[in-house]
């Protein structure tokens, strides 16, 4: 009995060894010697004459506190969760909209779902051609009679609005990956309980504030977690549209550009400074996320 | 069936039923404006993309650029010159279609592999220390990933220094693009999920027949859990022949190597005159993913509402 028990201990272990060891050297290692590395002084120099690193304290934290460049990025990347909320109103609208028995539903839930599956640098691409001076906005703008036609707007060379630009694109590439997420939600809804609120003469407006939206809760939770974790984090789309450059005037320099330009993005090769920009941002998702939990709780115990 | 009936008493109680119908039509017609409406917003501009894609670029008379519209969305003349030029004059495309398969194929066999594998003795043994496994890779999920990616590169740069092996798995290989990113709590989970939902009594009859857990695994609980290992290879596939940033840092100084995703960026910047070579580059890198996802969208989708779960 005891030789069977280990010999199926001893296989479960040749089993989770090849995943362990990878999760282990790739992701648990690189955040506690990221970690590490952000009280040091670290470069380049260092590594490449296999210098340790040197215990430095809280010397980056005070270079990051008088560096305005990364004031700026701080509080982009905050400016940026102004996508949060925009995002999960459609898509969960979204959801309710296609969560539905119709001819061609199932064509608009997979198309609504492409540009989920389209990557960033496609996306930086085709958006450039409609931000364009000549581009597809400013035809129907002006088509619209919204936008002067005398004016030359380029969208993502324009320092006031370069940000929003690009914000829009994470908006157009996410609503469909949390409309997905929220329509698995909404198979969890009764639907006895939204006919009989139709039923009794409820509006379609009511039946999504007063039964869907309190219901899904556990759902809005974990999309608006998500959706906050990746827009303090983004990178990618900054990085992209402008060409690695921060935009215009800086204006869309984000908190973990920051990190990528003084680590390999840049001139600097500082990688204990980059590491300490790291664990700053690390904090304020920390401090998002219980903020998502307080808040989505209480939600849920009001309704 | 039922509808009909329970319809019918009501309709023969209130007056305002006689609209009713013409208010359902109104409804029906709002409800495909706004999909289409969201269609739009979404394919608007991938479809503009394939139509440049395959306009003759001699054929636009309306004026000098595609930027003329709606007229660039009606092409006079239609053409895959576009495409046969951009592989003639961006040599460096083949190769970066060709690297992208590389690396998505290594990504999608290791990912399947290494959590299928992961996965079994989670799900089906019990073992000192499964407890404290377990948490670690939910731990995994919720690590303050921020500066994974510059520790990453410094591993890789440590391992290229191994002899022998180091040009394999180092920095500016494939693998070592690949390495970092095949084992994930997603995966792990999502097979777990597929191996839970198997009978217990199939495995006591192998076990009684004399199985081992090897034999096990791989007659019984592979076979089973095709569509989970399906939707997670579609998945992983879409990730990896997406990602950018990860790619353009791992294979610094390996230019050769790099995917249609990193290569994107340049193929603009090369046709910055040409937008039809650019958008027909752009098809290329698009039209097997989107191909495979229209193949493949139950299965995806499914495997996304499951790793929810």
């Amino acid at each position: 009995m005891n030789v069977k028990s280990l010999r199926s201990a001893l296989s479960s272990y040749v089993f989770l060894l090849p995943a362990l060891v990878l999760l282990v050297v790739f992701t648990l290692y690189p955040v506690l010697y990221g970690s590490y590395l952000g009280f040091t002084e670290y470069t380049a120099t260092n590594f490449a004459t296999n210098q340790p690193p040197k215990w430095v304290g809280l010397d980056n934290f005070r270079t990051l506190a008088n560096d305005d460049l990364f004031k700026t990025g701080v509080l982009n990347s905050l400016k940026y969760l102004l996508v949060v909320p925009a995002l999960q109103l459609a898509s969960l609208a979204v959801a309710v909209l296609v969560n539905r028995q119709l001819p061609f539903i199932a064509f608009f839930r997979a198309a609504y779902y492409v540009p989920v599956i389209t990557s960033i640098s496609l996306a930086a691409v085709m958006w450039d051609w409609i931000y364009n001076k000549d581009g597809t906005l400013n035809w129907l703008l002006k088509g619209l009679h919204l936008m002067n036609p005398n004016s030359n707007e380029s969208w993502l060379l324009d320092p006031n609005t370069a940000f929003w630009a690009i914000m829009f694109v994470t908006f157009w590439k996410g609503f469909g990956y949390y409309m997905v997420l929220y329509m698995a939600g909404l198979q969890t809804i009764p639907e006895e309980l939204e006919e009989a609120a139709r039923l009794d003469g409820a509006t379609p407006w009511h039946v999504f504030w007063r039964i869907t939206v309190p219901l899904m809760q556990p759902t809005i939770l974990l999309c608006s977690l998500l959706s906050t974790l990746s827009a303090i984090r983004v990178l990618e789309e900054v990085l992209v549209f402008t060409n690695g450059t921060g935009g215009p005037l800086n204006s869309t320099y984000t908190a973990l550009l920051y990190v990528y330009k003084k680590s390999f993005g840049g001139l600097d090769f500082n990688y204990g400074l980059a590491s300490a920009a790291g664990l700053v941002v690390a904090a304020i998702a920390l401090i998002l996320s219980v903020l998502n939990f307080r808040y989505f709780r209480e939600g849920s115990a009001r309704a | 069936m039922t509808r009909i009936v329970a319809a019918a008493p009501r309709a023969a109680a209130t007056p305002r039923t006689a609209r009713r119908p013409l208010r359902r039509t109104l409804n029906t017609v709002l409800i495909y404006a706004v999909l289409i409406g969201i269609f739009i917003f979404a394919a608007f501009p991938l479809i503009w993309t394939f139509i440049i894609s395959i306009t003759d670029s001699n054929s636009v008379t309306t004026g000098h650029t595609v930027y003329d519209f709606p007229a660039s969305l009606f092409p006079a003349r239609i053409t895959v010159a576009n495409f046969f030029n951009v592989v003639r004059t961006y040599p460096a495309i083949e190769r970066a279609f060709f690297n992208s398969v590389i690396i998505s194929g290594l990504s999608i066999v290791l990912t399947v592999i290494i959590s299928a594998l992961a996965a079994y003795p989670l799900a089906r043994n019990e073992f000192w220390g499964k407890a404290v496994i377990f948490g670690v890779i939910v731990a995994t999920m919720v690590l303050p990933t921020e500066t994974s990616f510059l520790v990453n590169m410094l591993s890789l740069a440590h391992l290229r220094q191994i002899p022998v092996i180091g040009p394999l798995l180092g920095i500016g290989s494939y693998l070592g693009v690949v390495l970092p990113t095949v084992s994930t709590a997603f995966g792990i989970f999502l097979m777990r999920q597929a191996f839970l939902s198997i009978p217990q009594s199939l495995l006591e009859a192998a076990r009684i027949d004399g199985a081992r857990e090897g034999q096990i695994f791989a007659r019984i609980m592979l076979p089973l859990s095709m569509p989970s290992m399906a939707a997670l290879s579609i998945f992983t596939l879409v990730n990896t022949w997406n990602s950018y940033f990860w790619p353009s840092i791992a294979l610094t100084g390996s230019q050769d190597k790099f995917p249609l995703a990193v290569e994107m960026l340049k193929l603009k910047g090369a046709f910055n005159d040409n937008i039809f070579n650019t958008a027909a580059g752009a098809m290329i890198m698009m039209i097997p993913i989107l191909l495979l996802f229209l193949f493949a969208q139950r299965f995806f989708m499914r495997g996304l509402e499951g790793a929810t779960k």
